[in-house]
């Protein structure tokens, strides 16, 4: 008997199918990466949390170094979580920057002085357009930024050891 | 102890599915009769034994037995019995377990009903359908065990069943949808026994109408039922959201309606066969891609069962084998069953071989939407979803010429026919659907939808070309009574036609409002006086809320409906119960949103105009099949 290659068509196309669905498995649909990635670092000048208003915040405070940009609130529970972790990467000499996420400042320092202040500035963000520019869904997020001041990396959650070794070191070492 | 009896049931029925596999395959290749006749029994143990594990699951739940994990992470003690009944099947074990019941179940009917079929086909059907319940029986014992323990001492309510889930739609239609899903694999099995043996009669194509009538029925119900309940519970006014699970109901759906279609070809002339066996085993495959999808974690759906790839491996192997052991089979026996198509260019053979054309498009187009996500992520393309304008854009497209070929079709002759003589002998019915909506949409409205006419003067041709079917047959043939299968076809197209009106109308005259109201506020909407009259706490069995009281006033139409806002104790989940005045002709449909300072709250209304309808339609469309499943001449003695 001769084979049709029309009826080997329905077969073909489901093995191909079979093919995404077995690739889909090890894949994760909630992941969801920035698309700043590669990107410079949205434009912005924000007061600074805590001092007067002489200085302010911008994207040249960043320059020259390579940074982290945590975006947190007091609002925001899950951020006590990672309070300890970020302590001890300032202890490692690590530039962390925050962005105060759509907060009262006064709550914000209150905040700072039951948990500590691991940053070396903080910008007052207090209606998110920044946040909204940088592509913020949620606090806490964490991102990963170069001398240059482009973004290499967002993290959207609490940010661990084994997220910090995984993710952040292996960038950070070809910086 | 019910825990232990129930998980060794399901141990003896995986075992006697495997006898019933084996024994009679055996008899078939070494032709020992005795050995095939075994297969009846097998079944009706099997069956018992699957009846057995899932009362004992049923009593669990009643009993609050949370040191099966199942039960602890889908009740709690102070649910309502009749939502613990339904919790059996609230969580992926449960309804696995279901499938098989169902599946169990429906091998007992095709076991006793199929006495009078040719043996050498009957036992290949039911070998057939034993191979698929060990696969899932498989499964559910190894990865997806409904009874397993654990056993540390907590004081715990238990998880409580997801509150969208505590709704009387949740008694009906997952049971509904799985006896259409599972049904479909009847038509399956006699495919494949079909290419196994490597011949057809046509006394066969009778007897496998009905299997497939009623499970298409199950499903129609089924999907609407659900359409109906996403309505009323999640608080948005939609009825379809083009999730992947729903996709996945409508996939089997569509390529079910064209199997059904297929099926009058093969009964009246032998012709289209390797189509219709590839129809079949499509959806039967569907509703196995379709069970894939929502557990494996895959794509995302508000739907899905929790996430768990080791599970998803188990049943993409699974799928494999069956989808692609079958299409393999097609692939290589297929043209030693069926001769080629010789189908004329017009004639009711080539307008059904249309539909089927239509209709598998329109799954495919359903298809790619649904998988285009995950293709495009594998690839390492990147992350994007495909929603509700992709669908809504290319079914509509596809339904326009669809509809329009569903009138045609209906009036073209058998074998032969001249296209211009249909046309011409329709020249009424276009001038009605043209003329007709244009004149009922400018006296209710004062502004002309284009979309809704458009939809409108589809139903309308649809309506005219059903009616005259009917009109031509009783003027034709005055004396003979109408059969079953005829009163079917035309209460299944028109509620096609009815569900369209549905779907113009609301959709195109709809109107929605959203405002903050305190008590003795009142708003107008599309005519009507809303007057938020009082608010008020309640206490339910196993959640806190308050409950608003709202007067919808239309000329002398007075009612009151009283949506609430729920809070459910064990998880702290916020619930919205809407309240929808309902009439024939339009729903007003309330939801209490956030609360504000000073007992203010937000509140969202639609107008909806016609969209009982839609629903009207599908239950239409099942009452056109079970009426169908109902003629006699289905189960007439089989001649030849």
């Amino acid at each position: 008997m001769k084979l049709k290659i029309s009826y080997c068509l329905p077969l073909g196309v489901f093995l191909a199918l079979s093919l995404f669905f077995w690739r889909g498995l090890s894949l994760n649909p909630q992941h969801l990466p920035s698309s700043l990635i590669g990107h410079p670092l949205p434009v912005f000048n924000l007061p600074i949390l805590g001092e007067d208003n002489s200085q302010h915040f911008t994207p040249n405070a960043l320059r020259g170094h390579v940074s982290v940009l945590v975006v947190w609130a007091s609002w925001c529970d899950a951020c006590k979580q990672e309070q300890i972790f970020l302590f001890e990467l300032a202890r490692q000499g690590v530039m962390l920057y925050g962005l105060n996420y759509k907060d009262d400042p006064q709550t914000a320092l209150d905040w700072l002085n039951d948990w500590g202040n691991p940053y070396r500035l903080i910008g007052q963000d207090r209606q998110g357009r920044v946040a909204m520019d940088l592509g913020v869904y949620g606090a806490p997020e964490t991102y990963l930024i170069d001398a240059n001041g482009y973004i290499r990396y967002r993290h959207p959650g609490i940010l661990t050891a084994s997220i910090w070794h995984k993710e952040f070191l292996p960038r950070m070492s070809v910086l | 102890m019910m825990a232990e009896i129930g998980v060794y049931a399901l141990c003896w029925a995986l075992i006697v599915a495997l006898l019933a596999v084996t024994i009679p395959s055996l008899g078939i290749w070494l032709n020992k009769p005795a050995w095939q006749r075994v297969i009846d029994r097998c079944i009706y143990a099997q069956s018992v034994c699957v009846a057995c594990a899932f009362l004992c699951l049923a009593g669990c739940f009643l009993r609050n037995d949370f040191t099966v994990v199942y039960v602890l992470a889908n009740a709690s003690v102070a649910l309502p019995w009749y939502y613990k009944l339904c919790a059996v099947w609230g969580g992926h074990e449960g309804s696995m377990l279901l499938w098989i019941a169902i599946l169990s179940f429906w091998m007992v009917v095709v076991c006793i009903t199929s006495r009078s079929l040719a043996p050498e086909i009957r036992i290949r059907v039911l070998i057939i359908l034993a191979g698929l319940s060990v696969g899932f029986l498989l499964f559910l014992l190894v990865t997806s065990n409904p009874f397993s323990r654990q056993f540390v001492w907590l004081n715990t309510q238990g998880r409580d069943l997801n509150p969208l889930l505590q709704d009387p739609g949740f008694l009906f239609h997952p049971p509904i949808l799985y006896m259409g899903y599972v049904g479909f694999a009847v038509a399956f099995a006699f495919a494949i026994a079909t290419l196994c043996l490597g011949r057809f009669e046509p006394s066969w194509a009778k007897w496998m109408r009905p299997w497939t009538l009623a499970a298409w029925c199950c499903l129609t119900l089924g999907i609407t039922l659900g359409s109906w309940w996403a309505y009323r519970e999640l608080g948005w006014g939609g009825w379809w959201f083009w999730d992947p699970v729903e996709n996945a109901s409508l996939m089997p759906w569509l390529v079910g309606t064209a199997l059904l279609h297929a099926l009058m070809v093969v009964d009246k002339k032998t012709q289209l066969l390797s189509w219709t066996i590839l129809l079949a085993i499509m959806a039967f495959s569907l509703s196995l891609v379709g069970t894939f999808l929502v557990r494996s974690g895959v794509l995302t759906s508000v739907h899905a069962f929790a996430v768990d790839p080791l599970r998803g491996a188990a049943i993409l192997l699974f799928l494999t084998l069956v989808i692609g052991g079958s299409l393999a089979l097609f692939a290589w026996r297929s043209q030693t069953v069926a001769q080629s198509m010789q189908v004329r260019p017009i004639s009711k053979e080539s307008a059904l071989l249309l539909n089927n054309v239509f209709l598998v498009v329109m799954m495919l187009t359903v298809l790619l939407g649904t998988l285009y996500p995950l293709c495009i992520d594998g690839l390492g393309l990147g992350k994007l979803s495909v929603g509700a304008p992709y669908f809504n854009t290319m079914m509509v497209g596809l339904a326009i010429p669809f509809l329009f070929l569903m009138g045609l079709g209906l009036n073209v002759r058998w074998q032969t026919d001249n296209l211009w003589r249909v046309l011409q002998s329709l020249a009424w019915n276009m001038i009605i659907s043209v003329i007709a909506p244009l004149c009922i949409l400018l006296r209710f409205s004062n502004q002309l939808r284009i979309t809704a006419y458009l939809g409108l003067v589809l139903s309308m041709w649809v309506l005219t070309t059903t009616l005259m079917i009917l009109w031509r047959r009783l003027t034709r043939v005055p004396k003979k009574p109408l059969s079953g299968a005829f009163c079917g076809m035309l209460s299944a197209h028109l509620g096609v036609a009815v569900t369209v009106i549905g779907i113009a109308i609301s959709t195109g005259y709809g109107k929605e409002s959203t405002v903050i109201m305190r008590p003795n506020d009142h708003v107008h909407l599309a005519g009507f006086r809303v007057q938020l009259q009082s608010i008020q706490t309640i206490q339910g069995p196993n959640y806190h809320g308050i409950r608003a009281q709202f007067k919808v006033i239309w000329h002398k139409h007075q009612a009151m409906v009283y949506p609430e806002k729920r809070i459910y104790e064990v998880g702290q989940i916020p619930m919205s119960e809407s309240a929808i005045d309902v009439t024939p002709f339009r729903d007003v449909y309330i939801a209490l949103g956030e609360p504000f300072e000073q007992n203010a709250w937000s509140v969202r209304m639609y107008y909806k105009p016609f969209v009982r309808w839609i629903w009207v339609g599908g239950i239409a469309m099942f009452l056109g099949g079970l009426l169908a499943l109902f003629d006699r001449r289905y189960y007439r003695k089989s001649g030849s």
